[in-house]
């Protein structure tokens, strides 16, 4: 049994329309492991399809870059409906192909929350006249994000839902999650669950450690993660379900992960790139704390070495960005009272390639398998890849050039940014995503 | 951005700027022994007193120190959050930048809330109180009342007893007594302290109250039961009276007891301590009015921008 499932046909991932790419990537680096492709040469995208006729096409001098599978993001937020004033389809997708993303999936933690198959519907249908790159939708696990009676899974799987989740909003009982679990069976539906026990949480607000006892803010232990893990590793592993542990984010967690795993659990992880590079220090004295304020927190440093090691050793497979957008004047309040989340689809590949492959923790190479292929492969969804006849999923990167995070205005509509003001390695130069010519640096 | 010099908590706060408020502090103690208890030293400054939280002996010894220092000043009461009145902090500060104010006094119940508000005044920020965060100003009038009724701070041993999770007097004190060069230690039930505390603020942690034993200052803290919600933290408070309660019998003679008020009489002290001559509880309620003058003269005081004269003397 493996944790990693067949491509599902039913998970829809519209896009909007538009003219499929036609260019000739001259003189680049073209990496994609997994199809065990890594040479330098040329690349023809012909009608959005890798591969074919040369001539008669844009030439673009790409000597120096680096051509890769497009990121394929499995945890992001855009915030429609009901928040649009902090990010909607559109400008979501906008910066997902800005950061070389190519495919986002978007969590269900709405207003209202995407709980019903006519939600699903109306998302799936805005998607196909406004997303840039293709997006697919995960509804709730049990209606409202309530934690009680769950949500029609099979009607959510035959409309074209690409997993389950209750992100944010923790699965409280073990007998709802229970069901979820053995319902799985007749869905195949992938459960991508943030594990947090709330009654250990209580009313923290970031990392139990060093600093909250410094500062006085109330602290979320690390075991509020791990305890939910073990729990619902229990049970994936007495049901045979398969489920799937968002942004991990604690030592603890990534123990339990590794256990599981041992004994076959059929459990898959990821973790965000700003638990990858920061942690609860950044808070202590800042002026603007509030901009380094998600769920989970950062944690301590102790946390973040496990983290890189977990994702090294495989026991955390992917890398997704958790990109929760909030306006400038809902973060601009004391700290307990500003809203989880930052934004990050358009720093991920930088920031992963500055701290993973800069850093010395893992050749660019397995950071693309991390970033594009193991996700795409964990939830199912079409693999990007560079090889000739697959549609065009890719992204281009400078791997050397350096930006300061924050001085280029971003594509989303919220600048909640907890990497501001870095100076991060590796920067995305072009996106083609479903066939399409979807972002291109200018300046 | 504060331009000013704001006393936000004593996180930040070297020794010498400790030191050097603490001997401001000795010199307007000697005014309030005049019979015109009033200095033109800020005449013609602003001071605005924002208070969001309910508080008494605070607010009234800032507004008292203000008024002495001849400084105008503004009183500004609110209850809840921020968000719970519909106005941000940010805004409030922002509406009251018209009076064109020197310092804001501001109680809040956020950890931060201080820090946030300098941010969007050019006035000096004093906190007053933000959660359970800091109390610095409590603090500074702790060693302040130390240094007058005992002598210097440094090689003493100060012990923290109680409700540290919750306490914004132990984390400015705390940190204000080992900056001074005292020992710190925490005796409290394992559900109030910090995990981390040892390694974040560098104290020896115990759960025994005889560890006060070798103490030469116990300072008391309040069980702050507004800040439990549904509680579990000890079982009862009659258990907890009965294994952390600071009375005569778990005292030696020569130790003194501080407490910042208001204090629960037969919860976390016996009543008979508080009202034995020995304990420094008076004393640092009095001591609260020349501290704060002291505190907002630093602020404002020209010599002191910059680093400050004693610090370059230092």
């Amino acid at each position: 049994m493996s944790a990693v499932a067949d491509t599902n046909p039913r998970v829809r991932l519209p896009q909007r329309p538009g003219a499929p790419a036609n260019v000739v990537l001259r003189g680049a680096r073209l990496l994609d492991p997994a199809a065990g492709i890594d040479a330098t040469g040329d690349l023809v995208v012909r009608d959005g399809v890798i591969g074919g006729d040369a001539a008669g096409l844009e030439e673009i001098d790409a000597t120096g870059l680096t051509v890769i599978p497009g990121i394929v993001d499995v945890h992001v937020h855009l915030r429609t409906p009901g928040k649009e004033h902090a990010e909607d389809i559109a400008s979501g997708t906008a910066s997902a192909a800005a950061g070389g993303v190519v495919t986002v999936l978007a969590m269900p933690n709405t207003q209202p929350p995407t709980d019903n198959p006519s939600i699903l519907g109306s998302l799936l249908q805005r998607a196909a006249q406004e997303a840039v790159v293709p997006t697919g939708f995960i509804p709730a696990i049990t209606v409202g994000q309530q934690g009680d009676a769950l949500t029609e899974h099979g009607d959510l799987a035959e409309a074209g839902a690409a997993a389950l989740s209750d992100d944010g909003v923790p699965v409280a009982s073990a007998l709802v999650m229970r069901r979820a679990l053995q319902y799985q069976r007749a869905t195949g539906l992938l459960f991508t669950l943030h594990e947090e026990d709330m009654s250990l949480s209580g009313d923290g607000v970031m990392h139990e450690g060093a600093v909250s006892a410094r500062v006085g803010l109330a602290g979320i232990p690390g075991v509020s993660e791990a305890v939910q893990v073990a729990r619902d590793c229990a049970l994936a592993g007495y049901e045979g379900a398969r489920i799937h542990i968002c942004h991990v984010s604690a030592r603890e967690t990534v123990e339990e992960i590794r256990r599981a795993k041992e004994r076959g659990v059929r459990v898959t992880a990821e973790v965000t790139p700003h638990h990858l590079l920061l942690t609860e220090g950044v808070i202590d004295g800042n002026p603007d704390p509030a901009r380094f304020k998600m769920n989970p927190p950062l944690r301590s440093e102790d946390d973040r070495e496990a983290l890189i090691e977990g994702l090294v050793d495989g026991t955390i497979d992917c890398i997704a960005t958790d990109h929760a957008p909030h306006p400038a004047d809902e973060k601009e309040n004391p700290f307990a009272e500003a809203p989880f989340g930052v934004i990050g689809l358009e720093t991920a590949f930088a920031a992963c390639n500055t701290e993973l492959v800069e850093g010395g923790r893992m050749p660019l190479s397995d950071l693309v398998l991390r970033m594009s292929t193991v996700p795409a492969q964990v939830f199912g969804l079409p693999v990007p890849t560079l090889a000739e006849g697959a549609p065009a999923n890719l992204a281009v990167v400078d791997t050397a050039a350096v930006d300061r995070v924050g001085e280029r205005p971003y594509a989303s509509k919220s600048m909640n940014a907890a990497f501001a003001g870095m100076d991060l390695t590796g920067r995305v130069v072009m996106t083609i995503a479903g066939g399409q010519d979807v972002y291109r640096r200018t300046a | 951005m504060s331009s000013a010099r704001s006393l936000l908590g004593i996180a930040d706060l070297p020794a010498d700027d400790i030191g050097r408020i603490l001997s401001t502090a000795e010199g307007f103690g000697s005014v309030m022994d005049r019979d015109i208890k009033k200095v033109p030293t800020l005449r013609g400054r602003t001071v605005v007193n924002l208070f969001l939280e309910p508080s008494t002996r605070t607010s009234t010894s800032f507004e008292l120190a203000a008024k002495r220092l001849s400084a105008d000043v503004v009183g500004i009461r609110g209850a809840g959050t921020s968000m719970d009145k519909g106005e941000t902090l940010k805004d409030t500060i922002l509406t009251l930048e018209a009076y064109d104010p020197d310092v804001f006094v501001i109680r809040h119940p956020q950890v931060g809330a201080c820090a946030l508000a300098g941010r969007y005044t050019d006035a000096a920020v004093v906190n007053a109180g933000d959660g359970t965060g800091e109390h610095p100003t409590q603090a500074l009038l702790d060693l302040y009342t130390v240094q007058r009724e005992i002598g210097p701070i440094a090689g003493l041993h100060v012990a923290f007893v109680g409700d540290v999770l919750h306490s914004r007097v132990a984390r400015s004190g705390i940190q204000a007594f080992l900056r001074m060069g005292a020992r710190v230690s925490v005796v409290a039930p394992p559900t109030l302290v910090p995990r981390d505390l040892a390694s974040g603020l560098g104290t020896e942690v115990s759960a025994d109250i005889r560890d006060i034993a070798d103490a030469d200052i116990v300072y008391v803290l309040r069980m702050q039961l507004e800040r439990m919600g549904d509680g579990g933290f000890v079982p009862s408070l009659e258990e907890y009276a009965r294994m952390y309660q600071v009375s005569h019998a778990r005292l030696r003679p020569g130790q003194r007891v501080m407490h910042a008020g208001p204090v629960n009489r037969g919860v976390e002290i016996s009543g008979a301590v508080v009202d034995d001559p020995g304990s420094l509880i008076e004393a640092q309620a009095a001591n609260g009015l020349v501290v704060r003058m002291a505190v907002l003269y630093d602020v404002l005081s020209e010599a002191a921008s910059g680093g400050g004269a004693a610090r370059e003397a230092a």
